[in-house]
């Protein structure tokens, strides 16, 4: 893989252009003080130009569809083809989202059905699959811990709790809901620390906001004395989603006393990431926020559906997107959620831990070290290169730069923050057990190349199409896009 | 092994205060700090007149990989900010106890310099941090 | 076990490794009075020829119909090779670019989209994408609180023709941070923002005034005004526009003097299938000094260890895995796979094809408008130049008629009268480069046999 690609931009010609795409010309016929002054400057290219192009863009990544890609915390399993055969059936694909309900039956069915498996899977009362991305499925559910203290006059509640080892998202979405974030440690063997939490709780406390397993790859033992003090202390119970797929029909975050949850539909419901998106955060909910429920939702009235509004959820936190959220991914979750079935959300909770502790047992065994020794894996677990970077100076981002040139994405690295020079490791349920073997083979060959050769590991990747790249005169000297030449 | 001048005063979150002549201060991030946040590719520096307490976020400094907040370690006006911190903040790489100052403040009455960290603690409080 | 390819010797093999009996003993950390042993409200699983068949049955039932709604999300033409490269497992199936070396493919995409983005739009930046128009407006609002840091109200005025669910989403986004959205009337005879009224807030602190273009009423706006009385009056000027309708139309990096401050609009026209309502793709740029405070992905041209060109997200400490809870946004995602069908779309059109898509859009919906005026009982609700889509009124309530029009194959517009009810019966319609004359006219004699055969019942 060492080819690079020009851009676009440098193959275009003018005059040159892709015509078979271009309708006739019409006039336009617009007032000369409204019209565009500048050049459009677009590249000129031909339809074969334009489609080797990216042909050959998409040969410089690696994916789920290429390689081994145990990106923890991202759930980066197979993404079944027939899904994405479902939503692009031309009946869903063609339908202008405001076209009356009557023509959109088949497709409101479908929501329907993955509103209430959402439902049945997380032990909430009730489901809302308009968030476009897990941070919006967050955003969704502080606002509603919010709008929920307003609505009983108890405003002063302005504090989220969240845990040190939370994702990035948490005390952003708590900031921009406008709460003030507070930090609790997290003890050694990874559970959250009880004292601290009792000293974090207040009359000012709107709620906590857990990962459970959380990010550090655990299953917080504590969560029943959790929710009982959270709970008698006035608060809300958030639960972040992001882990959902090692405990998928095992535990329900509902019977845990969450009173609010988001869920990655992307992670555990195998929709495509898509180079980073689109992403879709449904959230599920309890009977104390389910009248603050993001709107539109679908409901069944009488064999029919159609969405329920502001009209229908006078106290909805409102809507956050255009339309209905992520249409077009919701269907994927759709089929996804039907293939599999009762049986097989089990199976993704069981095969995905067992891949996990498989790993984990491995990877002790080639001599490295557990962040959490002690503890079962949930369906990821960290590792933690400590001693190896002090032993020998090569740290977790080297590991990780040349697991690339082994054929391997790498795992996630330096986060969780409180855990030094980490790789926390997610192989999902759809790998095999010879792939697993075989990241174990080349993450033991790096650990014997960091005794015997440690430059050839520090500038690591080798083989890709690019070297490390500069990302101090990426930000000191911004180039963010293309300019003209003669501009 | 970092570099850490016995004529400055010292806070916790790694600050250094070097009183001018005048009686104004000078403020700006250790030498530790600035090792452990690696190049920095960014600098945001208050503007002069804003009034700050101690312990106000009164800069942000950034690196490919983070983003800190500085404090101010006393109270008062300042006086001014780095300018040329704006295109070259790797100058907090090069010279973080010269160049690289980030902030002049007024310090309010009472402000008390004196109380903050010498060489020698704010030595003990780095090697502690290992 | 769909998707899971462990063979009972691979299960045993593993378990014995693990040092653990049964797959059960892997979850005796969770406490035993929370599990659950059934799903009783989820079915049992399904081949995929079995779900093909419900889904493709549910979509044929959902069938196909001429569609002249347009409000927030229009029917283009989409290239064939959009999709089929979309698809490609490589784009498709990779995550956000955390190891660059390996994402050489998704960088670049975001590089060119950036690219293309503010060469449309007339701006110096360009984020990697929002998730869709609606949300990238709150953003922008957002983003303008934190830029504008003279400006202490978080007022922002909303003229009252910027898309309705856009303006109900930017204040549901935005409310928790305290922002104060204050609507602008328009006027009655143009459909367009009307100057006179904002001339009350002149004096008072703004900190920014939205200018839709075009407007949800199709209208195109006096948009150089706008941003001149916005910077006048020491507010930043926030671009809300239609990107296809910018082939055409002055972008708001040319508008008032300088350009406006923040410009965002949804992306969907490029390459995006209506698909019932996403996922869509939203875009946001921004004058160059205010790039730190943009929320979303950036990716910057670099060079590698050799000297070698290459692509790397950058500015990354603005955002949540860094800042936490002083990011800039909470957002992690962009929308990847629509921002590279965008891209691809943008590349295949080029500068001529997307000028004649926005000229055929302003022609067809011109003679859509000359069609159904010529009905009895069907005029227009505005005067003045228009891009892609037109206000009409009728002389009865719209919504029997288009269920009517709906039953006859026709997807006839958007009805106006609960956003709009100061209007009385509107109706939105809007036509593409795809509608023909002949479905121009096939809805006009549609409506002509309804409206005649209501009027004499």
């Amino acid at each position: 893989m060492k080819k690079t690609e020009p851009l676009i931009f440098e193959l275009s010609r003018p005059g040159r252009g892709a015509t078979a795409q271009h309708p006739p010309a019409a006039e336009a016929a617009l007032p000369a003080a409204l019209r565009r002054r500048r050049r459009l400057a677009l590249p000129e290219v031909s339809e074969l130009q334009a489609v080797r192009h990216y042909t050959r863009l998409s040969q410089l990544n690696f994916g789920i569809d290429t390689q081994f890609y145990p990106l923890g915390s991202c759930t980066m399993k197979y993404n079944p083809r027939a899904c994405n055969a479902v939503a692009m059936l031309p009946g869903f694909v063609g339908r202008h989202p405001l076209a009356p309900a009557a023509t959109g039956q088949g497709f409101m069915a479908c929501l329907f059905e993955l509103q209430e498996m959402l439902r049945q899977v997380t032990g909430m009362q009730a489901v809302s699959l308009t968030p476009m991305a897990g941070a919006q499925g967050e955003f969704a559910g502080v606002a509603m811990i919010r709008a929920y203290h307003r609505a009983r006059g108890d405003g002063a509640r302005n504090e989220i709790i969240v845990p040190d080892a939370a994702h990035g998202t948490n005390p952003a979405t708590a900031s921009m809901c406008g709460m003030k974030v507070r930090e609790i440690a997290s003890r050694p063997d990874g559970d959250v620390d009880l004292a601290a939490l009792g000293q974090a709780l207040s009359p000012a406390t709107a709620g906590i906001m857990l990962t459970n397993p959380s990010t550090l790859g655990v299953f917080e033992r504590n969560i029943v004395e959790i929710e009982r003090r959270v709970h008698a202390a006035g608060g809300l119970l958030y639960y972040d989603g992001a882990n959902l797929n090692a405990i998928l029909g095992k535990v329900r975050p509902g019977d845990m006393g969450f009173d609010v949850i988001h869920m990655n539909l992307h992670k555990t419901f195998s929709t495509p990431h898509g180079g980073g998106g689109p992403g879709s955060g449904a959230v599920g909910v309890g009977p104390r926020l389910a009248p603050f429920l993001p709107v539109p939702v679908v409901a069944r009235d009488g064999g029919r559906y159609r969405w329920l509004d502001e009209r229908d959820l006078p106290q909805s936190i409102g809507r956050l997107s255009g339309f209905m959220g992520n249409a077009g991914v919701l269907l994927r979750a759709w089929a996804y959620m039907r293939i599999l079935g009762a049986a097989g959300m089990r199976r993704v909770a069981e095969y995905s831990t067992l891949n996990a502790n498989y790993l984990l047992a491995r990877l002790i065994e080639a001599g490295f070290e557990a962040a959490y020794p002690g503890r079962r894996a949930s369906h990821e677990f960290i590792v933690t290169l400590k001693r190896q970077a002090r032993e020998t100076g090569a740290n977790a981002m080297d590991f990780a730069k040349r697991l690339l040139d082994h054929g391997y994405h790498a795992p996630t690295t330096y986060f969780p923050l409180l855990v030094p020079e980490c790789l926390l490791i997610e192989p999902t349920e759809t790998e095999t057990k010879e792939e697993l073997d075989g990241f174990v083979e080349a993450l033991a060959a790096i650990l014997r190349e960091a005794a015997t050769d440690v430059a050839t590991l520090k500038s690591a990747p080798h083989t890709m199409p690019v070297r490390r790249l500069d990302d101090v005169r990426a930000a000191r000297q911004l180039d963010v896009s293309w300019k003209p030449a003669a501009a | 092994m970092s570099e850490i001048p016995a004529d400055l005063r010292y806070t916790k979150s790694h600050e250094w205060v070097r009183t001018l002549p005048d009686g104004s201060v000078e403020i700006g991030i250790t030498d530790h700090a600035q090792h452990s946040l690696g190049d920095l590719v960014f600098v945001e520096v208050p503007q002069a007149g804003k009034q700050l307490a101690a312990g106000d976020a009164c800069a942000v400094v950034e690196s490919v990989k983070a983003a800190s907040d500085v404090y101010s370690p006393v109270a008062g006006a300042v006086v001014a900010g780095n300018g040329e911190l704006a295109t070259q903040p790797e100058l907090i790489n090069q010279d973080p106890y010269g160049k690289g100052w980030i902030l002049r403040l007024k310090p309010a009455a009472g402000a008390a310099v004196a109380g903050l960290l010498d060489a020698a603690a704010y030595s003990a409080v780095v090697a502690a941090a290992g | 076990m769909p998707y899971i390819p462990h063979t009972d010797a691979d299960v045993r093999a593993m378990l014995d490794r693990i040092g653990v009996a049964g797959v059960e003993d892997l979850f005796d950390e969770i406490p035993k009075a929370l599990r659950v042993d059934a799903l009783p409200g989820v079915p049992e699983g399904l081949t995929e020829m079995d779900v093909g068949r419900l889904a493709a049955e549910r979509a044929g039932a959902d069938g196909s119909r001429l569609n002249f709604i347009g409000a927030g999300a229009y029917e283009h033409h989409i290239p064939a090779p959009v999709w089929q490269l979309v698809t490609r497992g490589e784009i498709y199936s990779a995550y956000t670019p955390y190891q660059a070396e390996a994402s050489q493919g998704t960088l670049q995409i975001m590089y060119e989209y950036q690219s293309m983005i503010t060469a449309l739009t007339g701006m110096d930046v360009s984020n990697a994408s929002l998730y869709d128009g609606a949300s990238a407006l709150a953003e922008a609002c957002l983003m303008a609180v934190r830029a504008h840091r003279r400006s202490q109200s978080a007022r922002i005025l909303m003229p009252a023709t910027v898309n309705p669910v856009w303006r109900r989403v930017a204040r549901a986004i935005s409310e928790g941070q305290g922002l104060v959205i204050e609507e602008i009337p328009y006027d009655p005879a143009r459909g367009t923002t009307d100057l006179k009224s904002l001339e009350r807030h002149a004096g008072s602190d703004v900190t920014a005034l939205v200018v839709p273009q075009p407007n949800f009423f199709g209208q195109l706006e006096d948009a150089d005004a706008l941003t001149r009385w916005a910077h006048g009056n020491g507010a930043l000027a926030i671009g809300a526009v239609n990107p296809v309708a910018l082939a055409l139309v002055a972008p708001p990096g040319e508008w008032g003097e300088g350009g406006a401050d923040v410009a965002v609009g949804d992306g969907q026209p490029f390459g995006v299938p209506l698909s019932s309502g996403g996922p869509y793709v939203g875009f946001m740029t921004s004058r160059l000094e205010h790039v730190r405070q943009m929320p979303g992905r950036i990716s910057g041209r670099t060079v590698d260890a050799d000297g070698r060109t290459g692509y790397t997200l950058t500015l990354q400490a603005r955002e949540q895995h860094i800042r936490r809870g002083k990011a800039t946004s909470n957002i992690c995602t962009n929308q990847g796979l629509l921002m590279t069908a965008a891209t691809i779309h943008l590349a295949l059109l080029g500068p001529v094809g997307l000028e004649r898509v926005a000229s055929a859009c302003v022609a067809r919906t011109r003679e859509l408008v000359a069609a159904l005026t010529a009905v009895p009982g069907v005029r227009e609700a505005f005067a003045g130049p228009r891009f892609h889509e037109a206000a009409l009124l009728l002389d009865r309530p719209v919504a029997p008629v288009l269920e009517a029009l709906a039953a006859d194959g026709i997807v006839g517009g958007h009805d106006l009268s609960r956003d709009y009810p100061e209007l009385g019966h509107a109706l939105l319609v809007c036509a593409t480069e795809t509608r023909t004359s002949a479905d121009i006219e096939r809805y006009a004699r549609a409506l002509r046999g309804l409206l005649g055969r209501q009027a004499a019942a």
